[in-house]
């Protein structure tokens, strides 16, 4: 369980975030959707700690994210936004270096490792060094790497990003299993079709405010049918009020 | 304290850096090898220059040799041969500025006339004193003129009834009391230079790659959200630096302790004290540096955005600390307590009192290693600081 409780960050002279409030349940995969700088990575480093908010805060589980970084980390999965593998390391060595930050013994990271090797369908490349991995292979490995401690809740920014549609299928596959077992998922994404083909819900970021957040069928009915028509619907209004807000982070 | 966080972070720095070409090439080869090699290069090109300097006959080309004939049988006679030239003043200048003639001796027209009358005859010896080499050469040649002269005055003396030797009332007597080995440090002294800079550089590429090279990549900002503070994985990082840089400072004292043992030098009258119980407590001096040196270019790569970026600052800053070690040759600084307190110039000093293989000082040892090692400590801790930014997400 995620909630964002009035969230407020700037870099600087810019506010990235202004306000943002919402919650992602356990069991249900939630998109955080907005156009490019919007303050969708910036709201997501705030609630896995990354980020120290200006005003606000992230509970994950009821714990706050300020007061309790530590403790909120251990009960998340990260993939972040580009998130990189070491070149010099395997791709199982990448995953158990992991396991090892989060404390699992040795024969816990190993044999948590081999399943999820297994389940990501890594086995091929498993154990060559990450150089040279196809940006498939390097994603596997990083969503590996981020829940090789059973994380209750898994925060993924942009995942497909740069992804192939075989990659993405396997993507979306592995993110409904996780969500059947009950896990809370938030994802952030600038791509319609994408939330539009996985979420349950739905949170709208424009401006770094949230412009709308529901089920699928809330926000469709807000304009259109179609989710896009709906995101257009909800954009529209504001860029009218961007000259007076001074517009987003770069 | 997460110790286990720590020990996790170290362990993979280390494996990953050995498999880094670039990382083993600068902690393994560059250093270890190639800096007691260019030492004993030196210092073996030394020795033989030395050599060659002393024995061999040397050419210098003469102006109007006519017009003094014995002056040059008499340096002919001691070793220095002369070729005729045919050149005006202008030609000489040009000749010895374009290094066609090293050394070019012009005997002046009224040389003999002034000779004969007693007056001082002139002789002009054009050479270019900025050329290390060519000024032995000269050196030679004016004092075996002044010899000529010297020479020519006794016959003089004589020939007036006066005892040459009423007209020398000094004499100096030179007594050179370096020993040995305490001569050695005039051209050692560049490797104790070499083996600080050599350990420096062989925690340079995993300091660079740790931090900036982590952030470059990517994954930086998902290991921040592990649950190991954020200070634990910097100290993880500077102890991954450190160990290479000790496994370079091992090497590269070891290899200058057998390299020097194949160079002549007892040739130059030197006798290194570089036997393994020197190698030994040579490392011993300079290892609470590695903490230090693992810190301060952790802290410094810590600030580049890129891998390049940190190079380029690293290139830089990596001689910084090694600047007092200049000062110290230039001004010949000697081992004193406060001197102890300045980390690097302590070390330096440290290591230049086993070479020339003097008594060690138990005070300064104590006062070195504490210090340098409290400084580590600090500016480790200014690094675990640091990576508490946000702005270190860039």
């Amino acid at each position: 369980m995620l909630e964002a409780r009035g969230l407020c960050k700037s870099f600087g002279k810019v506010v990235a975030v202004r306000g943002v409030s919402f919650s992602a349940r356990d069991g249900q995969i939630t998109g955080l959707l907005g156009p490019n700088g919007a303050g969708k990575s910036t709201t997501l480093r705030m609630l896995y700690t990354v980020l120290k908010p200006d005003e606000g805060d992230a509970l994950i589980d009821g714990r706050s994210a300020i007061a309790d970084p530590l403790g909120v980390r251990r009960s998340i999965g990260v993939l972040s936004h580009g998130a990189g593998i070491y070149n010099h390391l395997t791709a199982r060595e990448n995953i158990t270096y992991f396991g090892e930050l989060h404390g699992l013994s040795r024969t816990d990271r190993e044999t948590r490792a081999a399943e999820l090797i297994e389940l990501l369908e890594m086995q091929a490349f498993a154990d060559r060094l990450a150089k040279g991995f196809s940006q498939g292979q390097k994603l596997k490995t990083a969503l590996a790497r981020a829940l090789v401690h059973r994380p209750k809740n898994v925060l993924l920014d942009e995942p497909t990003n740069g992804l192939d549609v075989m990659a993405v299928r396997g993507l979306r596959k592995l993110l409904a299993q996780l969500r059947d077992a009950g896990h809370c998922v938030l994802f952030s994404s600038h791509v319609m079709q994408e939330v539009e083909q996985l979420c349950d819900e739905v949170v709208v970021i424009a401006n770094g405010q949230v412009v709308a957040a529901g089920t699928l069928a809330d926000i469709r009915a807000r304009g259109g049918n179609r989710l896009e028509d709906a995101f257009v619907a909800l954009m529209e209004p504001g860029q009218t009020t961007n000259d007076t807000n001074g517009g987003s982070r770069p | 304290m997460n110790l286990r966080g720590i020990w996790a972070v170290f362990r993979k720095e280390f494996r990953e850096n050995l498999r880094d070409r670039r990382t083993l090439l600068s902690a393994l080869v560059f250093g270890p090898v190639l800096g007691p090699m260019l030492v004993a290069g030196v210092v073996q090109f030394s020795i033989s220059h030395a050599e060659e300097q002393s024995d061999e006959n040397i050419t210098i080309a003469v102006m109007h040799a006519e017009r003094a004939p014995n002056l040059l049988a008499y340096l002919n006679a001691r070793g220095v041969d002369s070729k005729e030239v045919d050149l005006d003043e202008a030609g000489a200048r040009q000749a010895v500025a374009t290094q066609t003639h090293k050394v070019i001796l012009d005997i002046t027209e009224d040389f003999g006339k002034r000779l004969q009358e007693g007056q001082p005859a002139p002789v002009i010896l054009y050479s270019d004193r900025s050329r290390g080499f060519d000024r032995q050469s000269v050196d030679r040649v004016r004092m075996l003129i002044s010899q000529y002269g010297v020479e020519i005055a006794q016959l003089r003396y004589l020939a007036r009834g006066i005892d040459p030797i009423s007209v020398l009332p000094l004499s100096v007597q030179e007594v050179d009391v370096s020993t040995p080995s305490s001569r050695s440090v005039l051209v050692l002294n560049m490797m104790t230079y070499l083996v600080i800079l050599s350990m420096l550089f062989g925690g340079l590429y995993l300091a660079i790659d740790a931090t900036a090279g982590e952030r470059e990549r990517g994954s930086l900002e998902m290991l921040l959200t592990s649950p190991v503070p954020r200070e634990h994985l910097v100290y993880g990082k500077v102890l991954a630096a450190a160990a290479y840089m000790a496994i370079s400072l091992v090497l590269t004292v070891a290899v200058f302790s057998v390299s020097m043992s194949f160079v002549g030098l007892e040739q130059l009258g030197i006798t290194a004290n570089l036997g393994p119980r020197a190698a030994a407590k040579l490392i011993a001096c300079c290892a609470p540096l590695i903490l230090f040196g693992a810190s301060y270019l952790s802290i410094v790569s810590g600030f580049a955005k890129s891998y390049r970026e940190a190079q380029t600052y690293l290139g830089l800053v990596i001689t910084l600390p090694t600047m007092p070690l200049l000062f110290a040759g230039l001004l010949g600084l000697q081992a004193k307590t406060a001197l102890m307190f300045v980390p690097f110039l302590s070390q330096h000093l440290l290591m230049t009192t086993v070479v020339r293989a003097e008594p060690i000082e138990p005070a300064f040892v104590v006062v070195s290693v504490a210090s340098t090692l409290v400084y580590g400590v600090i500016l480790m801790w200014l690094a675990g600081r640091l990576y508490r930014r946000e702005a270190l997400l860039g």
